[in-house]
């Protein structure tokens, strides 16, 4: 049977056939990933482009023409007349950016930590795992906000905004690197002590192959359980830090930024601001979460 | 016993010193205090000399052991901002952190045990799947956005309750506490729930897998051997040892809602440690900056040590003072 | 049998799956006399544990009894509604499972659970509860009962602890004991203690024991009858030192030869070929026939009846069937 008919057939794509919350979630990511994605090509307008926003447009109610100049918005407009689908479109594609990014980032990086963690052991070892308990004792928010405070003091003011992205994934991703490096490790001691990690290793292979090749592909089961509730993390931290002001820069506004410009306008009445963006951010978070609600049952063994 | 609390505190002590060492760091290295106090126009002369008054010349240790006495003496310099003590800042907003927390932490604990022996108990019924689904929501939902859209829901539209603020606070001595009067109470709600929301659906996953982990057990098999009924199964043997591993990591989860704080501070505009935080990373007021994190640690090694010392208590397995001979 | 205690009568149990619906026991039939010892034995995976289970009504959902009926002193069990099940449980039908570790809840005292499960079946007040509970423990053999059952589960050494749950078991005074396996976790020095205590306590109360196993060396010691289960079936069943001595089964036969002995010198140990049949695999006809040395045509078209072969003994073996074997 070639790959594709045997994982077609395996209990994992049974479980996902047979899962309608999966096959919910998994199209709603999705929709909101390819949309994100093409952002460019689907939105009416750019919302990043100060030349293109027309004050007069601001808060138009969805749907409904402008006064002034008679356009209509879909989900309306907020104070600065930013087209709000548009926003949403180019906010989500941050937000994702942003949230891969850091997974990306603390994956790779636990992931690393993890495999030198469990293959030398002895010092190393304990040092790595006192670190990342003291770590994991913190919230990873704290960390975030610590490290972003940091940057900002060594980052001088003129280049703040331009690297602002960079210093969010970087914090997101150095608070969340821990439990890759200990799913790792721990599969990584187990294998060690494996005969034919043992056999490998008297021929003389290289144990960056051995690791690479033997250790990496028993954990990625593990690892990518954590990597989609991770990114569902990230994304949730990058809006947070963004509605704190901490975060993306407020002329590329980023879902969770929509959210705060819409808190200041829910007592003058102009709702449309808060609901679509608050919306947007729900579905992709709880989309990815289900996901990995269901991708941690359908690999747990016990459950099978 | 002894021997065990005694190096628990100075483990404990140990991490402190740590903390200090990256508070220390942060507050000498991350930006120019100088350039911050005396602004661009300073001569250079006035700069060296005031480097000199406040010793940032002198050898790193030294510098470090005068930060660190003056931290054990409650001094953590002015903050840049306010140009206040940054110890009498935090003293003066901890109150109204620390009631937050204390009231959501309840409401968690309480609501969580709840629903999470509930949905444990009755797996099926279309109640547990409703409860299950909006736990799902409230893990997804960031604290954020739930503080706003309460707001939204209680003070724009139906006019409850407050929607920012502590409303009035009655002062007891050194403390100000909003328990005692009505628009204080009032105010407390919609942040505690915010802010407990999240904590409360993690610990009602926990006691439910928990449960259903003890329910699968040996001794509750043999319990129902036995013929016991099924309110001495689940709330006698179950329920005892669920709450076992759930109470610490409860405890545990108390630190981290201090740090939370910092959101739901900031959407409900309550004057707490969390909102001078935000401040201070927005400005880069380093001195606050480190202050807080000396304190998070600080709140953080004491109830971990509460803790540890909680589930002594509780698991007999852990006390090996009886010396009975095994045979 | 005249007046069995319990009786068992073409007994089904089904497990559904996603493939399909898993027979783990398929017909089985057998009766226990009022205070005699039957040894039921197989290899694992044989179905004598879900045996237990199903007459004591602990089978873990999706396990369920699909057909046959149980019988209690004339009275049907397999079909009472769960209260009165429940009420049986401990008071009528005892059960002792294999790992005294797993068996007792490690954060309540021996006193705690002896004296629950007394209370819950006899009508008694807390203060004869714990009475009964040190007599109890004392007759287990447990010394200084008096002052020990106030000691938790990890006080005691395995051994100590399997008495501890023998006295769990009997505590109610139940007419029949079910056995699963209640040595295979001790050392080899304890294990005759413990089967000896459980035949002595039982013949004093005149309890009858199902004594589930897979080592014939303690059914040769301890059993009146023995029945041997296979694939789910029964093989064969008699008194012990006929099934011992003389085995029918060719099954049993197999078994026995296996078994390594010292009075007569052997130079390798009589195996079966092949190995038991798993649940979705089992072949048409006698489930042992793939293996079977004696095999004939019948074997492979139609599953053998239990067939009786002298007073008391029991074959499934078309060997033994006068009208026709061989046909």
């Amino acid at each position: 049977m070639n790959r594709f008919a045997r994982f077609a057939d395996s209990d994992i794509a049974w479980s996902f056939r047979h899962s309608p919350v999966a096959i919910v979630s998994a199209t709603v990511a999705l929709i909101i990933i390819l949309s994100a994605v093409f952002a460019p090509l689907i939105a009416p307008h750019d919302p990043f482009n100060p030349a293109t926003l027309n004050l007069m447009d601001g808060f138009t109610p969805p749907m409904e023409p402008n006064a002034i100049s008679g356009n209509v918005y879909w989900l309306g407009t907020d104070n600065q007349g930013r087209d709000i689908f548009s926003a949403i479109l180019y906010g989500a594609r941050i937000s994702l950016f942003v949230g891969f990014s850091a997974v990306l980032f603390a994956m790779v990086l636990g992931i690393l930590l993890g495999l030198t963690a469990g293959w030398r052991g002895g010092m190393v070892d304990a040092v790595l795992m006192r670190i990342a308990d003291i770590q994991l004792s913190f919230p990873s928010i704290l960390i975030a906000l610590l490290i972003f405070g940091i940057a900002r003091g060594i980052i001088p003011p003129s280049m703040r905004e331009d690297v602002a992205i960079w210093v969010l994934i970087i914090s997101i991703g150095l608070s969340d690197w821990v439990q890759f490096a200990r799913v790792v490790r721990g599969a990584t001691l187990v294998e060690k002590n494996k005969e034919y990690v043992q056999a490998a290793r008297i021929i003389g292979v290289h144990p960056v192959r051995v690791v690479l090749g033997h250790i990496l592909p028993n954990v990625m089961g593990p690892v990518l359980v954590i990597a989609t509730i991770s990114l569902a993390l990230a994304i949730i931290a990058e809006a947070t830090l963004s509605f704190l002001g901490v975060g993306v820069p407020p002329t590329q506004p980023s879902l969770g930024t929509l959210i705060r410009i819409g808190q200041g306008f829910l007592f003058s009445g102009e709702w449309w601001i808060l609901l679509f963006p608050s919306i947007a951010l729900l579905a992709l978070a709880l989309s990815v979460n289900l996901l990995g609600d269901w991708l941690r049952d359908a690999l747990n063994p016990k459950l099978r | 016993m002894i021997a065990y609390i005694l190096r628990r505190v100075f483990q404990s002590i140990i991490v402190m010193l740590v903390v200090g060492l990256v508070s220390f760091s942060l507050f000498r290295y991350v930006g120019d205090p100088v350039a911050t106090m005396m602004g661009q126009e300073a001569s250079i002369a006035d700069r060296a000399e005031l480097r000199e008054r406040l010793g940032l010349n002198d050898p790193f240790f030294v510098q470090f052991f005068n930060y660190a006495s003056r931290a054990l003496q409650g001094d953590f310099g002015i903050s840049y901002r306010l140009q206040q003590p940054v110890m009498g800042l935090i003293m003066s907003r901890l109150p109204a952190t620390l009631e937050l927390a204390f009231v959501s932490g309840l409401f968690a604990f309480v609501a969580g045990v709840t629903f999470g022996v509930y949905t444990a108990l009755n797996r099926q019924g279309w109640i547990s799947n409703f409860i299950m689904t909006v736990s799902l929501i409230g893990v997804s939902l960031p604290t954020f956005l739930i503080g706003v859209l309460l707001i939204w829901l209680f003070a724009v539209e139906l006019q409850m309750l407050p929607s920012f603020g502590r409303g009035q606070t009655v002062r007891l001595g050194y403390w100000t506490t909003g328990f005692l009067t009505e628009s204080g109470r009032a105010s407390l709600v919609l942040p505690a729930i915010t802010l407990g929301l999240y904590q409360m659906t993690l610990i009602m996953r926990l006691v439910r897998a928990e449960m259903l982990e003890v329910l699968r057990t040996d001794y509750v098999k043999f319990a129902r051997a036995r013929g016991l009924s099924n309110r001495a199964i689940h709330f006698g043997h179950a329920l005892r040892n669920t709450l076992v591993p759930v109470v610490t990591i409860t405890g545990l989860q108390l630190g981290s809602i201090i740090a939370f704080a910092i959101i739901t501070e900031t959407v409900f505009q309550w004057p707490g440690v969390g909102a001078l935080f935000i401040n201070s990373v927005q400005f880069v007021d380093v001195p606050v900056m480190a202050a807080y994190l000396m304190l998070i640690a600080l709140i953080f090694v004491i109830i971990n040590l509460v803790v540890d010392l909680l589930y002594y208590a509780i698991d007999p397995r852990l006390r090996v003072e009886r010396a009975h001979a095994q045979h | 049998m005249a007046d069995p205690l319990l009786s068992v009568r073409d007994l089904v149990v089904e497990f559904p799956t996603r493939r399909g619906i898993l027979k783990a026991i398929d017909q089985i039939s057998f009766d226990i006399a009022p205070g005699e010892v039957l040894g039921v034995v197989g290899e694992s995976g044989a179905g004598k544990s879900l045996t237990g289970a199903a007459i004591i009504g602990l089978l873990e959902p999706p396990g369920r009894i699909a057909g046959g009926e149980i019988w209690l002193r004339g009275q049907r069990i397999d079909n009472l509604p769960r209260e009165a099940m429940r009420r049986m449980r401990g008071k009528r039908i005892g059960m002792v499972f294999q790992d005294p570790l797993t068996s007792l809840n490690p954060l309540y005292t021996v006193s705690r659970q002896l004296s629950e499960t007394i209370v819950t079946h006899l009508d008694v007040s807390q203060a004869e509860a714990r009475k009964r509970a040190i007599a109890l423990l004392d007759r287990v053999g447990i010394p200084a009962a008096a002052r020990r059952i106030d000691d938790y589960p990890h006080h005691f050494s395995g051994g100590m602890r399997q008495r501890v749950v023998i006295a769990l078991a009997l505590a109610a005074e139940p007419e029949l004991v079910i056995a699963d396996e209640p040595t295979t976790a001790l050392d080899v020095s304890v294990q005759a203690q413990i089967i000896e205590l459980i035949k002595e306590i039982c013949a004093e109360r005149g309890s009858s024991v199902m004594l589930i196993t897979h080592d014939m060396g303690v059914i040769a010691e301890t059993a009146d009858r023995v029945a041997v289960l296979y694939a789910g079936r029964l093989a064969e069943i008699g008194p012990v030192r006929e099934v011992i001595t003389r085995a029918q089964h060719p099954y049993t036969k197999g078994l026995m030869g296996s078994i390594p002995t010292l009075a007569h010198d052997e130079d390798r140990l009589v195996q079966i070929p092949g190995s038991m049949p798993r649940l979705n695999a089992i072949p048409p006809g006698c489930a042992f026939n793939p293996r079977c040395p004696e095999v004939f045509d019948r074997c492979v078209r139609e599953r053998p009846e239990l067939l009786d072969t002298s007073p008391g003994r029991q074959v499934a073996c078309w060997l033994y069937d006068e009208q026709g074997a061989g046909s």
